[in-house]
């Protein structure tokens, strides 16, 4: 157990963080070139000003019309997010790793907080699941995919929660969280889930587009 | 759930489609398939199908969606599903049979208006991958039969409806002569080199709505403005071609237009009520030209009505008494901004303006558009019935009041006419320039 908690807490975190990174620059990068290669006229509408509009627009909860018309799906939409992002990053035990590791460190936050953000995200996956089977138009459109990436998303969560609690077997819990986590560290760049890396360039394009040339709203 | 709802909806055969189909086979489809896919198109398309994350949050915003009850096969991306992800996962290897549901779905249940890429939390533009698998099936020579002969015309004609040259003229000339009734001075100059203003028009106003160059001859002359008509092809500034999926005839098709401006020296186009025209001058033609934005400025009917009236080119004797509404044009509302603009029109030449909801940007489109109505009588009933929500949008307006519908759009003017009797709405249905015509101070004749 322990060779296997030092090789995931080890090589295979590297590798981890390596495919993240090296692979989320690589599709950014790639998207770029080909914009770069065949359709350079993007560029030439792209603008700053409209861009932070429409991205800040669908930051904020409530202030497109969809939000207004799918509320409970905002809620769950923003509060999963949040808690799937800051959650790990904000979290006392991996930042006391970073500093075992590398020295960094930064604020926390308390475990409780934690905690329930934690329960927010897994609850969100199952809110995300029941949508996607019970939804016709939702439904009519998944595929395998969505289901594997929603997977790969709760997974970290579900077994950091039942690992911080110390249900069941804590050793192993604790070896596939990290492993889970590395999992989803690797899978952005390459499913889906990187519409985290997509998302902020297609919003920016559509609201220049919007703003720019059709000088209207696009929210 | 497989087959297209289509199917079952437009029982008349479309000969467009069926004879393309049958000259067809899988290697002519797959390479044309893949010529689009891997050649022509490249970052947009790929982030979009990579970004989605088929939320069905689009449904929302399609009045076809919401007019089936909800039926999945209609929302925007479930029309992306039944058309390009299979295109993608199969890489080109679709049957005939596949690509005339796709040329539907894409043709005649899709009006490109682009309400869903504001539904869209990543913005993705359905109606571009619409537009997408339009070329495709261009390039496969599986195309509605009536929309087809149109673009034929414009490849003869440089217009849309089959009109000659000498038949365009006389059509001015006759125009002319009617609006002297009005004003025994009125011209319309034709070919006047370094005039101000190339007034526009589409192929259909010469054809069957003369009385619209009529209208617009004797604002321009009340305003007193210094304006021109083309005597030569370029005078048609609409675009079929931009909806067949045909870009290069597109290109054609604006080069003669900008040109002919160029020739006649004009310092911009002002064009008539038309929307899908719009889009073609100022958004998407220009580009396939190399032109960011048009080489001469284009001036659309309700901005230049505001101009003049704003200005006091053109007073208002009495304003128009019958409480009127407005429909918001998506090509030049949500393509080009002039909501508020309409708006000062409406407000400066009506007595009673009662607002339909939703509306600017976010109005629910009228089903016409995007080439929908051009693809003819097969598929009329699709239009109707994939747009009932119009309805109820306009019956709840009337019932606020309003007997007369506005809108500045050709398109949204017929698409509007079907769903208005089909539904047995009740409302009367006119231009601005129709109410504009009626109201204005004109000296005495």
């Amino acid at each position: 157990m322990h060779d296997l908690y030092a090789f995931v807490r080890g090589p295979l975190a590297w590798a981890a963080f390596g495919v993240f990174i090296g692979g989320s620059l690589y599709r950014l990068l790639h998207l770029l070139m080909l914009v770069h290669r065949k359709e350079k006229f993007i560029y030439s509408y792209m603008s700053w000003k409209y861009s932070l509009r429409s991205i800040l627009h669908w930051m904020t909860p409530f202030a497109a019309v969809n939000m207004r018309m799918n509320r409970v799906l905002t809620v769950v939409t923003f509060a999963f997010h949040l808690g799937l992002i800051l959650t790990p990053v904000l979290l006392l035990s991996h930042v006391l790793l970073w500093e075992e590791s590398w020295g960094l460190s930064w604020w926390t936050l308390p475990d409780g907080v934690a905690d329930v953000m934690t329960v927010i995200v897994i609850a969100g996956c199952g809110y995300f699941l029941v949508r996607r089977l019970a939804q016709p138009e939702v439904r009519y459109v998944t595929s395998a995919s969505d289901y594997v990436i929603l997977a790969i998303a709760a997974a970290p969560f579900v077994t950091g929660f039942l690992a911080y609690h110390q249900w069941f077997a804590y050793e192993i819990l604790f070896i596939l969280h990290i492993l889970s986590g590395e999992i989803m560290l690797a899978a952005i760049p390459f499913t889906r889930l990187s519409h985290m890396l997509f998302a902020p360039f297609t919003r920016a394009y559509m609201g220049s587009e919007f703003g720019g040339v059709r000088h209207a709203r696009d929210w | 759930m497989t087959e297209s709802a289509s199917k079952d909806k437009s029982k008349q055969l479309d000969e467009g489609l069926e004879r393309g189909m049958a000259a067809l086979t899988e290697a002519k489809i797959e390479k044309a398939i893949n010529r689009v896919l891997t050649g022509e198109t490249g970052a947009r398309l790929k982030a979009y199908v990579e970004t989605c994350i088929h939320c069905g949050l689009c449904s929302e915003a399609c009045h076809y969606f919401l007019s089936h009850d909800r039926d999945p096969r209609y929302s925007p991306v479930g029309k992306v599903k039944q058309t390009l992800w299979e295109m993608l996962k199969k890489r080109g290897r679709v049957s005939p049979e596949f690509i005339k549901q796709a040329r539907l779905i894409s043709s005649t249940q899709c009006n490109l208006c682009k309400r869903c890429a504001m539904y869209c939390p990543f913005g993705i533009d359905v109606a571009y991958l619409m537009l997408v698998v339009r070329r495709i099936c261009h390039l496969l020579g599986v195309t509605p039969r009536y929309i087809q002969d149109t673009a034929h015309s414009h490849s003869v004609n440089m217009n849309q409806m089959w009109v000659k040259e000498d038949e365009w003229i006389d059509t001015l000339q006759w125009q002319e002569d009617e609006a002297r009734g009005d004003l025994p001075n009125l011209r319309i100059p034709l070919e006047k080199e370094g005039a101000e203003i190339m007034y526009s028009v589409i192929g259909p106003e010469p054809k069957f709505q003369a009385q619209l160059i009529y209208q617009a001859a004797v604002i321009m002359n009340v305003a007193g403005l210094d304006w021109t008509m083309p005597a030569t092809p370029g005078w048609d500034n609409s675009d079929m071609a931009m909806f067949t999926g045909d870009n290069e005839l597109m290109g054609r098709l604006k080069r003669v237009h900008f040109e002919t401006a160029m020739r006649l020296k004009v310092k911009k186009i002002v064009m008539g009520e038309c929307g899908h025209a719009f889009r073609s001058v100022y958004d998407v033609g220009n580009r396939w030209l190399g032109w960011r934005m048009p080489p001469i400025p284009i001036v659309h009917a309700i901005d230049f009505y505001y101009d003049l009236l704003k200005t006091g080119r053109l007073k208002v004797a009495k304003k128009f008494e019958e409480p009127v509404t407005l429909h918001d044009p998506c090509n030049v509302v949500r393509g080009g901004g002039l909501a508020d603009k309409a708006r000062y029109v409406v407000n400066a030449l009506c007595e009673n303006f009662i607002e339909m909801h939703p509306n600017r940007e976010h109005n629910i489109c009228c089903c016409a558009g995007g080439g929908v109505i051009n693809a003819g009588p097969p598929y009329k009933m699709v239009r109707i019935e994939g747009n009932r929500v119009k309805a109820e949008q306009l019956f709840a307006v009337k019932a606020k009041g309003a007997t007369v519908l506005i809108t500045p759009c050709h398109n949204c003017h017929s698409g509007l006419e079907d769903i208005n009797h089909h539904y047995h709405i009740g409302f009367e249905i006119k231009f601005l320039g129709d109410i504009l015509y009626e109201v204005i101070e004109k000296p005495a004749g």
